[in-house]
């Protein structure tokens, strides 16, 4: 019987695909991280490609948590106003609250006194500790550790307690008005201060130490989203994004508001820009916090907290109201008419902890504001997402939106 | 084991190891002891829901803890924050793929009627768009407050008339009590 | 602060200081507002935008003004520049997305708030609402309460007969009138949609649990 052979050559697999790489390439998956998901930051959706596990284009849509604030101000009083700022970004209220009673003052010109500046200080910062132990939390269940989460939590809830004493709500506080803060310090709520930050410090390090120098943690956020110096400045960025690209920018101490130059503080730089920066700077910031509210106990002002001479614009105290005539007038005439502010524009920005928060008020004379800009960091922040998220892998964008530590209430108003 | 409706006659000396009891008090036993939450965390209610995660207000000792963001895997939908008319659709869809039986609980003034956001964009309670079994009331509520209200769901789930659903092939009205 | 004004308004014909509160203001005409900006950033380094917003002033013509905030990191100074959109109807303005990248999310805001387009951005749709929403919201005519629409979804609009409806101000918020006589100074909404108050539909939740 002949036999007859026939030599066939097929070759690997590798190699056969490579010859068809245009065929086998395909399309880029597209897929879809809606708007409910486990990284707590709120509701974002982020519609991605995605060429396996690669990042090819990433845009996030943003305005699932629009409440229509801007126009919501255009009907209220400058004092109405106030709760609706405690919802801006909810994780540190009593920040927004001193941005926006600032704003407003400025309108009018108006100082208030020392002791009123020194709360105000040492309630922003207290604020800022709030919301960087959140973040750095979170930021780690982000990435896989739960444990930072529980720890930094329990000292919030030290926190709230101390919020809860003084304003009467554990964190929507409304606590500002314009022309001064709502109520005053209450006894021994000073010593509660002192009393927190001496305990808090070593379970900082504590916490830290879980994730400073953790194999894992550095390993998923080192070089992970950098961003350079002149990209930050193009897109907006502020707050501890920017600053740990390495700009200079922080407006306690370059425009200085509310007596803070008269603190000593540090304010850290960061070099490479990448996530295992931001997580760094916010766990500093948190120390160089402590250290200004310990300032801020030790030269406390006697005095008023709030401006007295401003008749029109601050409500007397009950007990004259219920006595005096022209108090009970003046009163009305606060509450109903709203505080009476001078026609003119005012842009003013605060340091808050996200970044800077600005409030561009028009008024047209009268309590109620004509226009009500609110200039919020997220939504800064946010937008250099389609930057720098193409180039990184599916896995690092949770990293990424955790070091970015943004929060939707204040993105989309 | 007592629940108000059945009788639980058990005298260990005469009957052993054995409790008779109705079908319903062992099957809402189970679901009640074991509601896992879906959280759909919006706004700052998120934050005392996630507070009442943590270690102060623990809702583990419920057996709530497991907050898994997967529809599939969860009981309860716990709608916290601000529901906006662009965001309504996602709520009614993921609600839509729970599995029975599932409830949901409306958190804080914004879920339950639209709270302070009286505007064009706000929606004015989750109610329109899915039925809801407790309303929880604060602007945040407190965490204790929400556990009170995890409480008295699992009040409500115990007096459903669930063996009667397992069933038949479409569940029965719900207790609106 | 003027010097600024000063030193830019012999090499920009039409720039005019503007009255503000706090920091310097110029009124700019629409066809030098790239090239202001231009200068203002590689000159003056005001390296940062901070705010890109629009005011709409109602009955005075021209209507829309849109603002734009810039920061000098290296001086700490601030300055606002406003310029007015010439048409009432279509207001428009050039884009400055070449110069601020940043300013691409600002500006689309500022187009789904108030309808203002601006020429030459790569993306302009909307940001806050969804897509398809027909109306402005930030515009003076349009009320706090909404106007009747569809919601974004269709589908989810049929399984649940919900509409986008206005929402029930009942009187609300309380603000008085400022100015008039006391008498007629009652606190009353601004708004004039206090009147109604659409029942919920979905009460009993009889029809959604099917």
């Amino acid at each position: 019987m002949a036999t007859t052979t026939k030599e066939i050559s097929i070759g690997d697999m590798g190699a056969r695909a490579s010859a068809h790489q245009d065929e086998l390439q395909g399309e880029n998956m597209a897929i879809n991280v809606g708007p409910s998901h486990p990284t707590t930051h709120g509701v974002l959706r982020l519609m991605m490609e995605l060429d396996g596990d690669l990042i090819k284009k990433c845009e996030p849509v943003v305005g699932y948590l629009h409440r229509g604030d801007e126009k919501i101000a255009e009907n209220m009083t400058y004092n109405q106003f106030v709760p609706y700022t405690d919802r801006l970004d909810y994780i540190a209220p009593l920040a927004n609250n001193v941005a926006y009673a600032m704003a407003v003052e400025k309108l009018a010109d108006l100082e208030v006194p020392p002791r009123c500046a020194a709360i105000r200080v040492m309630v922003s910062e207290l604020a800022r500790i709030s919301s960087h132990l959140l973040g750095i939390g979170v930021y780690g269940m982000d990435a896989g550790a739960w444990t930072p989460f529980m720890y930094t939590f329990t000292e919030r809830e030290k926190l709230y307690t101390l919020f809860e004493e003084l304003t009467g709500a554990r964190f929507t506080t409304s606590y500002t008005r314009i022309g001064g803060v709502a109520r005053d310090v209450p006894e021994g709520w000073l010593q509660k201060v002192s009393d927190f930050c001496d305990q808090f410090l070593p379970i900082l390090e504590e916490t830290c130490n879980l994730l400073t120098r953790n194999r894992i943690f550095m390993d998923r956020t080192e070089g992970v989203g950098v961003i350079s110096k002149e990209d930050a400045l193009a897109y907006g960025i502020t707050g501890p994004n920017l600053r740990a690209s390495g700009v200079d920018l922080d407006l306690r101490k370059d425009r200085p508001y509310l007596g803070y130059d008269q603190y000593d503080f540090d304010v850290p730089i960061g070099t490479t820009g990448d996530c295992y920066d931001r997580y760094l700077i916010r766990a500093e910031e948190v120390r160089q916090s402590v250290r200004i509210i310990r300032q801020v106990i030790k030269s406390f002002p006697e005095g008023s907290w709030y401006a007295e001479d401003a008749k029109k614009i601050y409500a007397p105290q009950k007990g004259k109201i219920l006595t005096s005539m022209e108090e009970l007038i003046q009163n009305f005439m606060i509450v109903t008419e709203g505080p009476r502010m001078p026609e003119g524009e005012v842009y003013f920005e605060a340091e808050n902890p996200k970044g800077i928060l600005g409030f561009f008020v028009v008024s047209k004379g009268g309590g109620v504001p004509y226009r009500l800009k609110i200039r919020s960091p997220s939504f800064c922040n946010l937008s250099i997402l389609p930057k720098i998220a193409p180039g990184l892998y599916l896995s690092d964008i949770t990293v990424l939106l955790g070091s970015l530590d943004f929060v939707m209430g204040e993105c989309d108003r | 084991m007592e629940t108000q409706e059945s009788q639980v006659g058990y005298n260990s000396k005469v009957e052993g190891d054995v409790i008779v009891t109705k079908v319903d008090a062992v099957i809402n036993w189970v679901r009640k002891n074991s509601v896992w939450p879906m959280p759909m965390g919006l706004a700052c209610c998120a934050i005392e829901m996630m507070g009442v995660a943590a270690s102060r207000f623990d809702i583990s000792r419920f057996g709530m803890e497991v907050m898994r963001f997967s529809p599939r895997q969860s009981d309860c939908m716990i709608v916290a924050g601000t529901v906006t008319y662009k965001m309504a659709p996602v709520v009614r869809r993921i609600y839509d793929q729970m599995a029975d039986p599932k409830w949901v609980v409306a958190m804080g003034a914004c879920a339950s009627t639209g709270g302070m956001y009286r505007s064009y964009a706000t929606l004015q309670g989750v109610d329109r768009i899915v039925p809801v079994d407790v309303y929880v009331s604060g602007c945040p509520p407190r965490p204790e407050a929400l556990l009170d209200a995890m409480m008295k769901l699992q009040k409500k789930i115990e007096r459903e008339p669930s063996f009667k659903s397992l069933n038949k092939e479409t569940e029965e009205k719900r207790i609106w009590a | 602060m003027s010097e600024l004004i000063d030193s830019l308004q012999p090499r920009f014909e039409g720039l005019e200081p503007r009255p503000s509160s706090d920091h310097p203001a110029m009124q700019c005409p629409v066809g030098l507002l790239l090239p202001l900006i231009e200068c203002l950033r590689d000159e003056f380094s005001y390296s940062l935008l901070c705010d890109v917003t629009a005011i709409d002033w109602e009955e005075e013509s021209p209507r829309f003004s849109v603002v734009y905030h810039l920061y000098s990191v290296k001086e700490g100074r601030y300055v606002r520049i406003v310029t007015n959109c010439e048409d009432d109807e279509n207001p428009s303005v050039p884009s400055i997305v070449a110069l601020y990248p940043g300013a691409n999310w600002h500006e689309r805001e500022t187009f789904d708030m108030f309808g203002i387009r601006f020429e030459g951005h790569p993306d302009l749709k909307r940001i806050l609402m969804w897509d398809g929403y027909p109306y402005y919201p930030l515009r003076k005519e349009f009320p706090l309460a909404g106007i009747e629409t569809e919601l974004p979804d269709a589908e989810i609009a049929e399984e649940t007969k919900a509409k986008v409806l206005p929402a029930p101000m009942m009187g609300g918020p309380f603000v008085a009138a400022d100015g008039s006589p006391m008498s007629k100074s009652e606190p009353r909404a601004k708004d004039q949609s206090w009147t109604e108050w659409k029942k919920k539909e979905a009460l009993g939740g009889n029809d959604l649990d099917k």
